[in-house]
Protein backbone atom coordinates (compact mmCIF):
# COMPACT_ATOMS: atom_id res chain seq x y z
CA UNK A 1 0.00 0.00 0.00
CA UNK A 2 2.76 2.41 0.93
CA UNK A 3 4.76 1.54 -2.15
CA UNK A 4 1.67 2.10 -4.25
CA UNK A 5 0.99 5.49 -2.67
CA UNK A 6 4.60 6.54 -3.12
CA UNK A 7 4.66 5.55 -6.78
CA UNK A 8 1.41 7.41 -7.38
CA UNK A 9 2.77 10.51 -5.68
CA UNK A 10 5.91 10.20 -7.81
CA UNK A 11 3.69 10.10 -10.86
CA UNK A 12 1.99 13.27 -9.68
CA UNK A 13 5.32 15.04 -9.46
CA UNK A 14 6.18 13.86 -12.98
CA UNK A 15 2.88 15.09 -14.39
CA UNK A 16 3.29 18.49 -12.76
CA UNK A 17 6.89 18.79 -13.94
CA UNK A 18 6.08 17.85 -17.54
CA UNK A 19 3.09 20.18 -17.80
CA UNK A 20 5.14 23.10 -16.47
CA UNK A 21 7.97 22.33 -18.88
CA UNK A 22 5.55 22.16 -21.82
CA UNK A 23 4.04 25.53 -20.95
CA UNK A 24 7.46 27.07 -20.35
CA UNK A 25 8.67 26.17 -23.85
CA UNK A 26 5.38 26.96 -25.56
CA UNK A 27 5.50 30.44 -24.06
CA UNK A 28 9.00 30.99 -25.42
CA UNK A 29 7.90 29.82 -28.86
CA UNK A 30 4.96 32.21 -28.80
CA UNK A 31 6.99 35.38 -29.26
CA UNK A 32 8.39 38.02 -26.96
CA UNK A 33 6.14 38.37 -23.91
CA UNK A 34 7.85 41.59 -22.89
CA UNK A 35 6.93 43.28 -26.14
CA UNK A 36 3.31 42.26 -25.80
CA UNK A 37 2.93 43.37 -22.24
CA UNK A 38 4.46 46.82 -22.26
CA UNK A 39 2.76 49.89 -23.74
CA UNK A 40 3.31 50.62 -27.46
CA UNK A 41 5.25 53.89 -27.03
CA UNK A 42 8.00 52.44 -24.87
CA UNK A 43 11.66 53.34 -25.57
CA UNK A 44 13.98 50.61 -26.79
CA UNK A 45 16.29 51.32 -23.84
CA UNK A 46 13.55 50.70 -21.27
CA UNK A 47 12.47 47.61 -23.13
CA UNK A 48 15.93 46.15 -22.84
CA UNK A 49 16.13 47.02 -19.18
CA UNK A 50 12.79 45.37 -18.51
CA UNK A 51 13.83 42.29 -20.42
CA UNK A 52 17.09 42.15 -18.52
CA UNK A 53 15.30 42.46 -15.19
CA UNK A 54 12.95 39.58 -15.99
CA UNK A 55 15.81 37.45 -17.30
CA UNK A 56 14.49 37.06 -20.86
CA UNK A 57 17.94 37.94 -22.23
CA UNK A 58 19.67 34.84 -20.88
CA UNK A 59 20.14 31.70 -23.02
CA UNK A 60 17.18 29.35 -22.96
CA UNK A 61 18.81 26.53 -20.92
CA UNK A 62 19.80 29.08 -18.27
CA UNK A 63 16.25 30.44 -18.15
CA UNK A 64 14.89 26.90 -17.92
CA UNK A 65 17.28 25.83 -15.15
CA UNK A 66 16.43 28.93 -13.15
CA UNK A 67 12.72 28.34 -13.75
CA UNK A 68 12.84 24.73 -12.56
CA UNK A 69 14.84 25.44 -9.44
CA UNK A 70 12.57 28.32 -8.49
CA UNK A 71 9.40 26.39 -9.30
CA UNK A 72 10.58 23.62 -6.99
CA UNK A 73 10.46 26.21 -4.23
CA UNK A 74 7.04 27.40 -5.30
CA UNK A 75 8.43 30.61 -6.75
CA UNK A 76 6.99 31.49 -10.15
CA UNK A 77 8.01 35.12 -10.00
CA UNK A 78 5.90 38.22 -9.78
CA UNK A 79 2.72 38.72 -11.73
CA UNK A 80 3.51 41.18 -14.53
CA UNK A 81 0.16 42.83 -13.97
CA UNK A 82 -0.63 42.70 -10.25
CA UNK A 83 2.99 43.13 -9.10
CA UNK A 84 2.43 40.41 -6.55
CA UNK A 85 3.73 36.88 -6.00
CA UNK A 86 2.11 34.73 -8.70
CA UNK A 87 1.59 31.59 -6.63
CA UNK A 88 0.10 33.60 -3.76
CA UNK A 89 -2.37 35.18 -6.19
CA UNK A 90 -3.38 31.78 -7.49
CA UNK A 91 -3.70 30.16 -4.06
CA UNK A 92 -5.80 33.08 -2.89
CA UNK A 93 -8.30 32.28 -5.66
CA UNK A 94 -8.31 28.51 -5.14
CA UNK A 95 -10.93 28.32 -2.33
CA UNK A 96 -13.54 30.12 -4.44
CA UNK A 97 -13.07 27.61 -7.27
CA UNK A 98 -13.06 24.60 -4.95
CA UNK A 99 -16.23 25.69 -3.19
CA UNK A 100 -17.96 26.21 -6.53
CA UNK A 101 -16.77 22.86 -7.87
CA UNK A 102 -17.78 21.04 -4.66
CA UNK A 103 -21.28 22.55 -4.68
CA UNK A 104 -21.67 21.69 -8.35
CA UNK A 105 -20.53 18.12 -7.70
CA UNK A 106 -23.05 17.81 -4.86
CA UNK A 107 -25.81 19.14 -7.10
CA UNK A 108 -24.74 16.71 -9.82
CA UNK A 109 -25.11 13.73 -7.49
CA UNK A 110 -28.40 14.93 -6.03
CA UNK A 111 -29.86 15.34 -9.52
CA UNK A 112 -28.27 12.53 -11.46
CA UNK A 113 -28.46 9.54 -9.11
CA UNK A 114 -32.21 9.71 -8.41
CA UNK A 115 -33.02 10.37 -12.08
CA UNK A 116 -30.73 7.57 -13.25
CA UNK A 117 -32.02 5.02 -10.71
CA UNK A 118 -35.64 5.89 -11.40
CA UNK A 119 -35.11 5.61 -15.16
CA UNK A 120 -33.49 2.20 -14.73
CA UNK A 121 -36.06 0.80 -12.31
CA UNK A 122 -38.99 2.09 -14.36
CA UNK A 123 -37.34 1.31 -17.64
CA UNK A 124 -39.45 2.27 -20.66
CA UNK A 125 -41.82 4.43 -18.61
CA UNK A 126 -42.56 8.09 -19.14
CA UNK A 127 -40.06 8.85 -16.35
CA UNK A 128 -37.36 7.05 -18.24
CA UNK A 129 -38.18 8.92 -21.45
CA UNK A 130 -38.25 12.31 -19.72
CA UNK A 131 -35.16 11.66 -17.63
CA UNK A 132 -33.03 10.39 -20.48
CA UNK A 133 -34.39 12.98 -22.92
CA UNK A 134 -33.40 15.66 -20.44
CA UNK A 135 -29.98 14.07 -20.06
CA UNK A 136 -29.34 14.01 -23.82
CA UNK A 137 -30.42 17.64 -24.01
CA UNK A 138 -28.30 18.57 -21.01
CA UNK A 139 -25.24 17.10 -22.68
CA UNK A 140 -25.81 19.11 -25.83
CA UNK A 141 -26.57 22.54 -24.34
CA UNK A 142 -23.28 24.42 -23.87
CA UNK A 143 -22.83 25.75 -20.35
CA UNK A 144 -21.91 29.26 -21.34
CA UNK A 145 -25.10 29.65 -23.37
CA UNK A 146 -27.21 28.23 -20.56
CA UNK A 147 -25.51 30.73 -18.26
CA UNK A 148 -26.30 33.69 -20.50
CA UNK A 149 -29.92 32.64 -20.85
CA UNK A 150 -30.26 32.16 -17.10
CA UNK A 151 -28.79 35.60 -16.46
CA UNK A 152 -31.27 37.07 -18.91
CA UNK A 153 -34.23 35.29 -17.34
CA UNK A 154 -33.46 35.32 -13.62
CA UNK A 155 -31.42 38.51 -13.30
CA UNK A 156 -32.46 40.85 -16.10
CA UNK A 157 -36.15 39.90 -16.44
CA UNK A 158 -37.18 38.59 -13.05
CA UNK A 159 -34.53 40.16 -10.86
CA UNK A 160 -34.42 37.12 -8.56
CA UNK A 161 -30.73 36.28 -8.68
CA UNK A 162 -27.54 38.36 -8.82
CA UNK A 163 -25.85 38.43 -12.24
CA UNK A 164 -22.48 37.48 -10.84
CA UNK A 165 -19.81 37.83 -8.21
CA UNK A 166 -19.43 35.92 -4.98
CA UNK A 167 -21.54 36.58 -1.92
CA UNK A 168 -24.45 34.83 -0.24
CA UNK A 169 -25.99 31.47 -1.13
CA UNK A 170 -27.99 33.08 -3.95
CA UNK A 171 -24.75 33.80 -5.78
CA UNK A 172 -24.11 30.07 -5.95
CA UNK A 173 -27.37 29.13 -7.67
CA UNK A 174 -26.68 29.95 -11.31
CA UNK A 175 -22.97 29.07 -11.47
CA UNK A 176 -23.71 25.72 -9.81
CA UNK A 177 -26.57 24.85 -12.13
CA UNK A 178 -24.54 25.80 -15.19
CA UNK A 179 -21.49 23.90 -14.05
CA UNK A 180 -23.49 20.85 -13.01
CA UNK A 181 -25.76 20.62 -16.06
CA UNK A 182 -23.40 18.77 -18.38
CA UNK A 183 -21.99 16.44 -15.74
CA UNK A 184 -25.37 15.67 -14.22
CA UNK A 185 -26.64 14.67 -17.66
CA UNK A 186 -23.77 12.29 -18.24
CA UNK A 187 -23.87 10.94 -14.72
CA UNK A 188 -27.60 10.22 -15.01
CA UNK A 189 -27.03 8.16 -18.14
CA UNK A 190 -24.17 6.20 -16.59
CA UNK A 191 -26.21 5.62 -13.41
CA UNK A 192 -29.06 4.25 -15.47
CA UNK A 193 -26.93 1.80 -17.44
CA UNK A 194 -24.96 0.75 -14.38
CA UNK A 195 -28.11 0.07 -12.36
CA UNK A 196 -29.62 -1.83 -15.30
CA UNK A 197 -26.52 -4.05 -15.40
CA UNK A 198 -26.66 -4.70 -11.67
CA UNK A 199 -30.37 -5.51 -11.72
CA UNK A 200 -29.54 -8.49 -13.94
CA UNK A 201 -27.18 -9.97 -11.36
CA UNK A 202 -28.16 -13.09 -9.50
CA UNK A 203 -27.83 -11.57 -6.03
CA UNK A 204 -30.63 -9.16 -6.90
CA UNK A 205 -32.79 -12.10 -7.85
CA UNK A 206 -31.87 -13.77 -4.54
CA UNK A 207 -32.69 -10.64 -2.57
CA UNK A 208 -36.08 -10.43 -4.24
CA UNK A 209 -36.69 -14.16 -3.81
CA UNK A 210 -36.15 -13.99 -0.10
CA UNK A 211 -38.86 -11.36 0.05
CA UNK A 212 -36.91 -8.18 0.79
CA UNK A 213 -38.74 -4.93 0.29
CA UNK A 214 -38.11 -3.42 -3.13
CA UNK A 215 -36.50 -0.28 -1.67
CA UNK A 216 -33.95 -2.40 0.18
CA UNK A 217 -33.19 -4.37 -2.98
CA UNK A 218 -32.63 -1.15 -4.90
CA UNK A 219 -31.24 1.06 -2.17
CA UNK A 220 -28.82 -1.40 -0.62
CA UNK A 221 -28.09 -4.32 -2.86
CA UNK A 222 -28.17 -2.60 -6.22
CA UNK A 223 -26.94 0.89 -5.55
CA UNK A 224 -23.70 0.06 -3.80
CA UNK A 225 -22.81 -2.39 -6.53
CA UNK A 226 -23.55 0.14 -9.24
CA UNK A 227 -21.37 2.75 -7.61
CA UNK A 228 -18.00 1.98 -9.20
CA UNK A 229 -18.62 3.45 -12.66
CA UNK A 230 -20.14 6.46 -10.92
CA UNK A 231 -17.12 7.04 -8.74
CA UNK A 232 -14.81 6.68 -11.75
CA UNK A 233 -16.83 9.22 -13.64
CA UNK A 234 -17.06 11.55 -10.67
CA UNK A 235 -13.30 11.45 -10.35
CA UNK A 236 -12.73 12.16 -14.01
CA UNK A 237 -15.41 14.81 -13.94
CA UNK A 238 -14.06 16.63 -10.93
CA UNK A 239 -11.03 17.43 -13.03
CA UNK A 240 -13.25 18.47 -15.90
CA UNK A 241 -15.32 20.51 -13.43
CA UNK A 242 -12.17 22.49 -12.71
CA UNK A 243 -11.84 23.05 -16.46
CA UNK A 244 -15.51 23.94 -16.78
CA UNK A 245 -15.04 26.44 -13.99
CA UNK A 246 -12.85 28.44 -16.39
CA UNK A 247 -15.90 29.31 -18.46
CA UNK A 248 -18.50 29.44 -15.70
CA UNK A 249 -16.37 31.76 -13.59
CA UNK A 250 -15.88 34.10 -16.53
CA UNK A 251 -19.62 34.37 -17.21
CA UNK A 252 -20.58 34.94 -13.59
CA UNK A 253 -17.57 37.05 -12.61
CA UNK A 254 -16.72 34.44 -9.97
CA UNK A 255 -13.41 35.42 -8.33
CA UNK A 256 -11.81 32.01 -8.76
CA UNK A 257 -8.82 30.33 -10.32
CA UNK A 258 -10.46 29.83 -13.71
CA UNK A 259 -11.23 33.48 -14.25
CA UNK A 260 -7.77 34.46 -13.05
CA UNK A 261 -6.25 32.02 -15.56
CA UNK A 262 -8.31 33.38 -18.46
CA UNK A 263 -7.34 36.94 -17.57
CA UNK A 264 -3.70 35.97 -17.20
CA UNK A 265 -3.78 34.30 -20.62
CA UNK A 266 -5.45 37.35 -22.18
CA UNK A 267 -2.85 39.64 -20.59
CA UNK A 268 0.00 37.24 -21.33
CA UNK A 269 0.83 37.33 -17.63
CA UNK A 270 2.98 34.19 -17.73
CA UNK A 271 4.11 33.89 -14.12
CA UNK A 272 0.44 33.63 -13.16
CA UNK A 273 -0.31 31.20 -16.02
CA UNK A 274 2.53 28.92 -14.86
CA UNK A 275 1.45 29.09 -11.25
CA UNK A 276 -2.13 28.31 -12.28
CA UNK A 277 -0.99 25.31 -14.36
CA UNK A 278 1.00 24.14 -11.34
CA UNK A 279 -1.98 24.32 -8.99
CA UNK A 280 -4.44 22.89 -11.52
CA UNK A 281 -2.33 19.85 -12.28
CA UNK A 282 -1.62 19.12 -8.61
CA UNK A 283 -5.28 19.40 -7.68
CA UNK A 284 -6.36 17.25 -10.59
CA UNK A 285 -3.91 14.42 -10.00
CA UNK A 286 -4.58 14.38 -6.26
CA UNK A 287 -8.31 14.07 -6.92
CA UNK A 288 -7.66 11.13 -9.21
CA UNK A 289 -5.51 9.51 -6.55
CA UNK A 290 -8.32 9.93 -4.02
CA UNK A 291 -10.74 8.31 -6.44
CA UNK A 292 -8.46 5.30 -6.91
CA UNK A 293 -8.24 4.88 -3.15
CA UNK A 294 -12.02 5.07 -2.94
CA UNK A 295 -12.30 2.07 -5.31
CA UNK A 296 -10.51 -0.12 -2.81
CA UNK A 297 -13.14 0.73 -0.27
CA UNK A 298 -16.05 0.14 -2.64
CA UNK A 299 -14.68 -3.00 -4.22
CA UNK A 300 -12.06 -4.95 -2.25
CA UNK A 301 -11.08 -6.84 -5.41
CA UNK A 302 -9.32 -3.74 -6.75
CA UNK A 303 -7.30 -3.00 -3.63
CA UNK A 304 -3.73 -1.92 -4.17
CA UNK A 305 -2.25 -5.14 -2.78
CA UNK A 306 -4.22 -7.27 -5.20
CA UNK A 307 -3.09 -5.09 -8.06
CA UNK A 308 0.62 -5.07 -7.14
CA UNK B 1 -41.31 -2.02 -35.41
CA UNK B 2 -41.29 -0.75 -31.86
CA UNK B 3 -37.85 -2.21 -31.35
CA UNK B 4 -36.68 -0.66 -34.61
CA UNK B 5 -37.83 2.79 -33.44
CA UNK B 6 -36.29 2.32 -30.01
CA UNK B 7 -33.03 1.28 -31.63
CA UNK B 8 -32.84 3.66 -34.53
CA UNK B 9 -35.30 6.47 -33.72
CA UNK B 10 -32.78 8.68 -32.00
CA UNK B 11 -30.24 8.04 -34.71
CA UNK B 12 -32.76 9.10 -37.35
CA UNK B 13 -33.58 12.25 -35.39
CA UNK B 14 -29.89 13.00 -35.04
CA UNK B 15 -29.27 12.47 -38.75
CA UNK B 16 -32.19 14.76 -39.55
CA UNK B 17 -30.83 17.54 -37.32
CA UNK B 18 -27.30 17.06 -38.65
CA UNK B 19 -28.60 17.19 -42.23
CA UNK B 20 -30.46 20.44 -41.47
CA UNK B 21 -27.32 22.01 -40.02
CA UNK B 22 -25.29 20.84 -43.00
CA UNK B 23 -27.86 22.31 -45.39
CA UNK B 24 -27.80 25.60 -43.49
CA UNK B 25 -24.03 25.68 -43.77
CA UNK B 26 -23.80 24.78 -47.44
CA UNK B 27 -26.86 26.70 -48.56
CA UNK B 28 -26.31 29.85 -46.49
CA UNK B 29 -25.87 32.16 -49.53
CA UNK B 30 -29.07 30.78 -51.07
CA UNK B 31 -31.14 30.94 -47.89
CA UNK B 32 -30.43 34.55 -47.03
CA UNK B 33 -29.82 37.49 -49.31
CA UNK B 34 -27.85 39.54 -46.77
CA UNK B 35 -24.11 39.48 -46.34
CA UNK B 36 -23.27 38.46 -42.73
CA UNK B 37 -20.61 41.18 -42.61
CA UNK B 38 -22.72 44.01 -44.12
CA UNK B 39 -23.20 46.67 -41.43
CA UNK B 40 -26.10 49.13 -41.34
CA UNK B 41 -25.87 51.47 -38.39
CA UNK B 42 -29.34 52.88 -38.97
CA UNK B 43 -30.83 49.43 -38.42
CA UNK B 44 -28.89 48.38 -35.29
CA UNK B 45 -30.39 46.10 -32.60
CA UNK B 46 -33.71 45.46 -34.36
CA UNK B 47 -35.74 42.74 -32.61
CA UNK B 48 -36.70 39.48 -34.37
CA UNK B 49 -39.48 39.91 -36.90
CA UNK B 50 -38.25 43.27 -38.16
CA UNK B 51 -38.86 43.69 -41.91
CA UNK B 52 -36.13 41.92 -43.86
CA UNK B 53 -34.52 40.57 -40.65
CA UNK B 54 -36.43 37.50 -39.38
CA UNK B 55 -34.10 37.07 -36.38
CA UNK B 56 -33.36 40.79 -35.96
CA UNK B 57 -30.03 42.57 -36.23
CA UNK B 58 -26.99 43.02 -34.01
CA UNK B 59 -25.41 46.18 -32.65
CA UNK B 60 -23.87 47.01 -36.02
CA UNK B 61 -27.07 46.32 -37.93
CA UNK B 62 -25.83 43.03 -39.37
CA UNK B 63 -28.54 40.49 -40.14
CA UNK B 64 -28.61 37.89 -37.37
CA UNK B 65 -30.12 35.10 -39.49
CA UNK B 66 -27.30 35.45 -42.01
CA UNK B 67 -24.72 35.43 -39.24
CA UNK B 68 -26.20 32.35 -37.57
CA UNK B 69 -26.35 30.45 -40.87
CA UNK B 70 -22.84 31.42 -41.92
CA UNK B 71 -21.77 30.52 -38.36
CA UNK B 72 -22.73 26.93 -39.14
CA UNK B 73 -20.06 26.97 -41.85
CA UNK B 74 -17.37 28.07 -39.43
CA UNK B 75 -18.45 25.56 -36.76
CA UNK B 76 -18.68 22.57 -39.09
CA UNK B 77 -15.47 23.47 -40.87
CA UNK B 78 -13.53 23.66 -37.62
CA UNK B 79 -15.14 20.51 -36.24
CA UNK B 80 -14.43 18.56 -39.41
CA UNK B 81 -10.82 19.70 -39.71
CA UNK B 82 -10.13 18.84 -36.07
CA UNK B 83 -11.75 15.43 -36.30
CA UNK B 84 -9.84 14.52 -39.48
CA UNK B 85 -6.56 15.81 -38.13
CA UNK B 86 -6.86 14.08 -34.74
CA UNK B 87 -8.19 10.84 -36.22
CA UNK B 88 -5.32 10.56 -38.70
CA UNK B 89 -2.53 11.67 -36.36
CA UNK B 90 -3.85 10.05 -33.17
CA UNK B 91 -4.99 6.92 -35.00
CA UNK B 92 -1.66 6.47 -36.75
CA UNK B 93 0.34 6.99 -33.56
CA UNK B 94 -1.92 4.58 -31.70
CA UNK B 95 -1.58 2.02 -34.47
CA UNK B 96 2.23 2.21 -34.43
CA UNK B 97 2.48 2.32 -30.63
CA UNK B 98 0.22 -0.71 -30.34
CA UNK B 99 1.94 -2.73 -33.04
CA UNK B 100 5.58 -2.13 -32.16
CA UNK B 101 5.33 -1.75 -28.35
CA UNK B 102 8.85 -0.27 -28.16
CA UNK B 103 10.12 2.49 -25.93
CA UNK B 104 8.76 5.11 -28.33
CA UNK B 105 5.26 3.79 -27.78
CA UNK B 106 5.76 3.85 -24.03
CA UNK B 107 6.95 7.45 -24.14
CA UNK B 108 3.98 8.36 -26.32
CA UNK B 109 1.54 6.85 -23.86
CA UNK B 110 3.22 8.67 -20.97
CA UNK B 111 2.74 11.93 -22.89
CA UNK B 112 -0.89 10.97 -23.39
CA UNK B 113 -1.27 10.33 -19.65
CA UNK B 114 0.16 13.72 -18.82
CA UNK B 115 -2.12 15.39 -21.33
CA UNK B 116 -5.17 13.56 -20.03
CA UNK B 117 -4.35 14.72 -16.51
CA UNK B 118 -5.31 18.22 -17.57
CA UNK B 119 -8.83 19.47 -18.33
CA UNK B 120 -9.35 19.41 -22.12
CA UNK B 121 -10.80 22.88 -22.43
CA UNK B 122 -8.08 24.47 -20.31
CA UNK B 123 -5.40 22.71 -22.34
CA UNK B 124 -6.83 23.85 -25.67
CA UNK B 125 -7.28 27.35 -24.28
CA UNK B 126 -3.70 27.59 -23.03
CA UNK B 127 -2.27 26.30 -26.32
CA UNK B 128 -4.46 28.70 -28.25
CA UNK B 129 -3.48 31.69 -26.12
CA UNK B 130 0.16 30.88 -26.83
CA UNK B 131 0.14 29.93 -30.53
CA UNK B 132 -2.15 32.83 -31.34
CA UNK B 133 -5.65 33.62 -32.51
CA UNK B 134 -7.51 32.94 -35.73
CA UNK B 135 -9.14 30.07 -37.57
CA UNK B 136 -6.03 28.05 -38.37
CA UNK B 137 -4.60 28.30 -34.87
CA UNK B 138 -7.82 27.24 -33.16
CA UNK B 139 -7.85 24.10 -35.31
CA UNK B 140 -4.24 23.41 -34.38
CA UNK B 141 -4.88 23.99 -30.66
CA UNK B 142 -7.98 21.81 -30.46
CA UNK B 143 -6.26 19.03 -32.40
CA UNK B 144 -3.16 19.21 -30.23
CA UNK B 145 -5.37 18.82 -27.18
CA UNK B 146 -7.59 16.10 -28.65
CA UNK B 147 -5.41 13.54 -30.45
CA UNK B 148 -4.64 11.54 -27.29
CA UNK B 149 -8.08 9.96 -27.11
CA UNK B 150 -7.60 8.21 -30.46
CA UNK B 151 -4.05 7.19 -29.65
CA UNK B 152 -5.23 5.57 -26.42
CA UNK B 153 -8.23 3.77 -27.83
CA UNK B 154 -6.52 2.59 -31.02
CA UNK B 155 -3.43 1.36 -29.19
CA UNK B 156 -5.57 -0.69 -26.82
CA UNK B 157 -7.50 -2.24 -29.70
CA UNK B 158 -4.37 -3.00 -31.71
CA UNK B 159 -2.79 -4.74 -28.72
CA UNK B 160 -5.65 -7.22 -28.69
CA UNK B 161 -6.25 -7.49 -32.46
CA UNK B 162 -2.65 -8.35 -33.26
CA UNK B 163 -2.83 -11.47 -31.09
CA UNK B 164 -5.74 -12.83 -33.11
CA UNK B 165 -5.25 -15.82 -35.37
CA UNK B 166 -5.82 -14.16 -38.70
CA UNK B 167 -2.98 -11.74 -37.95
CA UNK B 168 -0.65 -14.60 -37.04
CA UNK B 169 -1.74 -16.37 -40.21
CA UNK B 170 -1.03 -13.30 -42.31
CA UNK B 171 2.36 -12.99 -40.64
CA UNK B 172 3.09 -16.63 -41.32
CA UNK B 173 2.27 -16.10 -44.98
CA UNK B 174 5.07 -13.54 -45.04
CA UNK B 175 3.07 -10.36 -45.51
CA UNK B 176 4.93 -7.07 -45.20
CA UNK B 177 4.44 -4.97 -42.11
CA UNK B 178 2.75 -2.10 -43.89
CA UNK B 179 0.29 -4.41 -45.61
CA UNK B 180 -0.42 -6.22 -42.37
CA UNK B 181 -1.00 -2.98 -40.48
CA UNK B 182 -3.17 -1.23 -43.00
CA UNK B 183 -4.99 -4.10 -44.69
CA UNK B 184 -5.57 -6.43 -41.77
CA UNK B 185 -5.32 -4.57 -38.49
CA UNK B 186 -6.64 -1.13 -39.44
CA UNK B 187 -10.05 -2.36 -40.72
CA UNK B 188 -10.55 -4.12 -37.40
CA UNK B 189 -9.92 -1.02 -35.32
CA UNK B 190 -11.78 1.31 -37.72
CA UNK B 191 -15.14 1.06 -35.88
CA UNK B 192 -13.50 2.39 -32.72
CA UNK B 193 -11.99 5.28 -34.66
CA UNK B 194 -15.38 6.13 -36.15
CA UNK B 195 -17.08 6.01 -32.76
CA UNK B 196 -14.50 8.23 -31.10
CA UNK B 197 -14.62 10.64 -34.04
CA UNK B 198 -18.38 11.02 -33.89
CA UNK B 199 -18.27 11.61 -30.14
CA UNK B 200 -15.40 14.09 -30.45
CA UNK B 201 -16.99 16.06 -33.29
CA UNK B 202 -19.55 17.84 -31.11
CA UNK B 203 -16.99 18.31 -28.35
CA UNK B 204 -14.68 20.13 -30.74
CA UNK B 205 -17.45 22.40 -31.98
CA UNK B 206 -18.58 23.31 -28.47
CA UNK B 207 -14.99 23.78 -27.28
CA UNK B 208 -14.25 26.08 -30.21
CA UNK B 209 -17.31 28.16 -29.34
CA UNK B 210 -16.29 28.26 -25.68
CA UNK B 211 -12.76 29.38 -26.52
CA UNK B 212 -14.00 32.03 -28.96
CA UNK B 213 -16.50 33.07 -26.29
CA UNK B 214 -13.63 33.74 -23.89
CA UNK B 215 -12.01 36.06 -26.44
CA UNK B 216 -9.50 33.67 -28.00
CA UNK B 217 -9.98 31.54 -31.08
CA UNK B 218 -11.97 32.89 -34.00
CA UNK B 219 -12.03 36.68 -33.94
CA UNK B 220 -14.79 39.10 -34.97
CA UNK B 221 -16.10 39.99 -37.51
CA UNK B 222 -16.00 36.33 -38.68
CA UNK B 223 -19.48 35.01 -37.86
CA UNK B 224 -18.59 32.26 -35.37
CA UNK B 225 -21.22 31.32 -32.79
CA UNK B 226 -18.83 31.59 -29.89
CA UNK B 227 -17.61 35.09 -30.65
CA UNK B 228 -21.18 36.17 -31.42
CA UNK B 229 -22.22 35.00 -27.95
CA UNK B 230 -19.24 36.81 -26.50
CA UNK B 231 -20.30 40.09 -28.12
CA UNK B 232 -23.91 39.53 -27.08
CA UNK B 233 -22.99 39.78 -23.40
CA UNK B 234 -22.69 43.56 -23.64
CA UNK B 235 -26.24 43.83 -25.01
CA UNK B 236 -27.95 41.22 -22.83
CA UNK B 237 -30.13 43.88 -21.15
CA UNK B 238 -31.46 45.26 -24.43
CA UNK B 239 -31.17 42.51 -27.03
CA UNK B 240 -31.81 38.95 -25.82
CA UNK B 241 -31.94 37.62 -29.38
CA UNK B 242 -28.23 38.19 -29.90
CA UNK B 243 -27.51 35.58 -27.22
CA UNK B 244 -30.48 33.29 -27.84
CA UNK B 245 -30.14 32.34 -31.52
CA UNK B 246 -26.42 31.61 -31.97
CA UNK B 247 -26.49 29.55 -28.77
CA UNK B 248 -29.58 27.65 -29.84
CA UNK B 249 -27.91 26.86 -33.17
CA UNK B 250 -24.85 25.60 -31.30
CA UNK B 251 -26.93 23.45 -28.93
CA UNK B 252 -28.96 22.01 -31.81
CA UNK B 253 -25.82 21.12 -33.75
CA UNK B 254 -24.27 19.45 -30.72
CA UNK B 255 -27.53 17.57 -30.05
CA UNK B 256 -27.75 16.26 -33.62
CA UNK B 257 -24.16 15.08 -33.72
CA UNK B 258 -24.37 13.53 -30.24
CA UNK B 259 -27.47 11.57 -31.21
CA UNK B 260 -25.76 10.26 -34.33
CA UNK B 261 -22.67 9.41 -32.26
CA UNK B 262 -24.69 7.50 -29.65
CA UNK B 263 -26.49 5.61 -32.36
CA UNK B 264 -23.28 4.70 -34.18
CA UNK B 265 -21.84 3.44 -30.93
CA UNK B 266 -24.87 1.27 -30.25
CA UNK B 267 -24.88 -0.16 -33.75
CA UNK B 268 -21.16 -0.58 -34.34
CA UNK B 269 -19.95 -1.63 -30.94
CA UNK B 270 -22.26 -2.71 -28.15
CA UNK B 271 -19.45 -2.82 -25.61
CA UNK B 272 -19.21 0.97 -25.53
CA UNK B 273 -22.94 1.30 -24.84
CA UNK B 274 -23.96 3.78 -22.14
Amino acid sequence: MRAYLLSRLGQTVLVVYLSLTAVFFLVRLGGDPVLLFLPMDIQAKDLNEFRQRLGFNDPLPVQYGRFVSRAAHGDFGESLRYKDDALALVLERLPATLSLAASALLLTFCLAVPVGVLSAVRRGSLWDLLGMGGAVLGQAVPGFWLGLMMIYLFSVRLGWLPTGGMGGPLHYVMPCVVLASFYAARMARITRSSVLDTLNEEFVLTARAKGLAEWIVIGKHTLKNSAIPLVTLAGLDTGQLLGGAVITETIFAWPGLGRLTVQALLNRDFPVVLAAVFVFSITYTLINLAVDLLYGWLDPRTRAGART
Amino acid sequence: MKIFIARHGRGALGLLIAALVLMAALGAPLLVAQDPLQTDFAAGLKPPGAPGHPLGTDQLGRDLLARVLYGARVALFIGLCCVLLTAVVGGLLGLLAGYFEGWAGTVLMRVADVQLSFPFILLALTINAIVGLGLRNIIVSLSAAGWVVYARVVRGEVLSVKEREFVHAAQALGLGRARLLFRHILPNVAPSIIIVASLQFAQFIVAEAAISFLGFGVQPPTPAWGSMLSESRDYLYVAWWLAAFPGAALALTALGINLVGDWLRDVLDPKFRV
